[in-house]
């Protein structure tokens, strides 16, 4: 019992960052119904940005403030620069594109930080009370979770520049009409997209280590926590995330051993695309033919 | 086909058989390999590029043929040769099989699960209850085969040209099946499913029939490359095969059989060329090359060759 209670919370912890990472292609498909491959590779850069810095001397919850800082300017910087140019092409078009960021990000941070494992600090403390069933990393990086996922909300719900964006995902037409700069908005999702994504970077990278290809299993395990959860619904996003995390590591530990963890995502993926396209909490799509 | 382009043919042909003694061995294994490439492109292109329907996890079909002949050669005793159809025979199944799911998902849906698929191969090939046939982490080591019936050839260009007689077949076979009825359904079905059911194609099944033949074709790549490297391992076959894949169909030209020749020499030559500056350039070469076709030329090379061939055409 106890070592089930036990991946029951270490679960959770991981799908905590599994559930920012598919919020933020979430974000992404609300704006612009598209997913974006390369939403990993992104957070994975982030994460080498925030190693740098943390390297180069600085502490770390400044340089965690920069890094998503950073992080968001590079995300507007993608949106405008290389998916804006595509953005009314052909599906294939686009996947393309964005396989084409996985890949450059990729190769581009293995050619500058070589592909040797590096470790990655905790700001959290190695001693904690609830040591026994958690560590302080997993309670915070679930605690992290939340606090990002809030600000998320209260920025979506209750500022003028949320309900802007919106506005242009959900109308873009008669956003334009009442005076919102949609193209910018897109823009400004991406970015808030990558700095989400930058966050569970930092928060995983403590735990699987940082090195370039660190980020695919995670990417699937987001694409699959956002599928369960209905891939235009944020909420949705979060509770898959959570799901998804606690299936992994149950399933990973007592059912299907550690050696087949990657394929839960894989079935969950397809499973879900067969028999509830829309989710648990997603909108049921009709289209008229 | 004309006949000039028959003559051209003739002429591509005869300079594929002799290249093997113009060359070093090293460039004829490398030769060989633009060929296996050819044949998988040309499997991915009747799906993506005939069919529309988009796969990121054709690596995994290309693992599958590999794996196929590997096992059947290395715990079967099974002639080289004789493992190349049955590998064949396996992925048109398997890709069959998971066409059918597949047929109700559309575009990014379809590229997410076989994007999930091609991520999640190397564990599954890892799986410790089927180590005793796939080796495990270590994988497969296979013999290389050497030129029957006495021919004077040494085991490379044997290879070469055992491959080349089977990528010949693959690719008469393609054009075939492209030109006909099938290859009009598909593209009725890619441009207008509606439409097309309405003029009586069956949607399903022709849909999943490229899903099978397409797999058919990369899993008989697989097992040439198997034969060729002389090694199957797990890791080996991670998603970036896939990718490679498609690399080779944006590049080379969607919708084309010439395509696919033109998309293997880039995906084999360009990593030579760009290893030079660092061992990560060439992903970054092709991601950047990537780009730049779907902006400047979406039909590869093979739509910027038709229509140089137009223009002078036209010209007076």
């Amino acid at each position: 019992m106890e070592a089930f209670l036990h991946q029951v919370l270490a679960g959770l912890a991981t799908g905590g960052i599994y559930a920012s990472l598919a919020l933020a292609l979430v974000m992404i498909y609300q704006a612009t119904h598209l997913v974006n491959f390369a939403q990993g590779e992104m957070a994975m850069v982030s994460t080498y940005i925030a190693w740098s810095l943390i390297n180069a001397g600085m502490p770390y919850w400044p340089a965690f403030l920069l890094t998503v800082g950073i992080s968001f300017v590079m995300g507007v910087v993608i949106e405008r620069v290389v998916i804006r140019p595509v953005e009314n092409a052909p599906v294939l078009g686009v996947v393309t594109v964005f396989i084409a960021l996985l890949v450059i990000l990729n190769s581009v941070t293995g050619w500058i930080y070589t592909y040797t494992i590096k470790s990655f600090p905790s700001p959290f403390p190695k001693e904690m009370a609830l040591g026994r069933y958690m560590s302080p990393h997993e309670l915070g990086a679930i605690g992290i979770t939340l606090v990002v996922l809030l600000a998320l909300y209260v920025f979506f719900r209750f500022t003028p520049l949320g309900l802007a964006m919106r506005a242009a995902a959900q109308n873009p037409v008669s956003s334009r009409l009442v005076g919102i700069r949609v193209g910018w908005m897109l823009a400004l999702g991406w970015g808030l997209a990558a700095a989400v994504g930058a966050v569970a970077g930092m928060m995983v990278a403590p735990i699987v280590y940082l090195d370039p290809n660190m980020m695919g299993g995670i990417l699937l395990y987001a694409f699959a926590a956002a599928l369960v959860g209905g891939i235009d619904s944020p909420m949705g996003a979060v509770i898959g995330g959570f799901t998804v995390g606690v299936l992994e590591n149950v399933l990973g530990a007592f059912v299907i051993g550690n050696e087949l963890k990657l394929s839960v995502a894989l079935v969950l993926i397809i499973g879900v695309l067969l028999f509830k396209p829309s989710g648990f909490f997603g909108k049921v799509h009709v289209t008229r033919v | 086909m004309t006949r000039r382009n028959l003559l051209l043919l003739a002429v591509v042909l005869l300079v594929a058989c002799a290249l093997p003694f113009l060359v070093s061995n090293y460039r004829t294994f490398q030769l060989t390999l633009v060929l296996v490439y050819a044949i998988a492109l040309l499997g991915l292109n009747i799906l993506t590029g005939y069919s529309g329907q988009i796969s990121l996890g054709h690596g995994a079909f290309y693992a599958l043929g590999a794996y196929v002949t590997a096992i059947l050669m290395d715990k079967a005793g099974v002639p080289y040769w004789a493992t190349v159809p049955a590998a064949g025979a396996v992925c048109l199944v398997a890709g069959f099989l998971f066409g059918l799911p597949a047929l109700r998902l559309e575009g990014l849906y379809l590229a997410l699960a076989t994007f999930a698929l091609g991520v999640a191969m190397p564990q599954l090939l890892k799986y410790h209850h089927l180590e005793k046939w796939t080796g495990g982490v270590q994988g497969i080591v296979i013999p290389k085969p050497d030129a029957p019936f006495g021919l004077p050839l040494n085991p490379d260009r044997w290879l070469y040209y055992f491959t080349l007689v089977i990528a010949v077949l693959m690719f008469v076979l393609a054009w075939n099946l492209l030109r006909g009825r099938v290859g009009r359904a598909l593209v009725a079905i890619r441009d207008q499913h509606i439409a097309a059911e309405a003029m009586g194609i069956n949607n399903a099944l022709y849909k999943s029939l490229a899903f099978g033949v397409s797999a058919m074709y990369t899993g008989v790549a697989g097992a040439l490359s198997a034969i060729a490297v002389q090694f199957v391992a797990p890791d080996s076959f991670n998603i970036f095969v896939s990718i490679v894949l498609l690399i080779g169909i944006v590049v080379g030209g969607l919708a084309s059989i010439s395509g696919a020749l033109y998309g293997a020499l880039f995906v084999q030559f360009i990593p030579n060329i760009a290893d030079d500056i660092s061992t990560a350039a060439p992903w970054a070469i092709f991601g950047i090359f990537m780009i730049g076709f779907v902006y400047l030329m979406p039909t590869g090379v093979a739509g910027a060759v038709r229509l140089l061939l137009a223009k002078r055409r036209s010209a007076p």
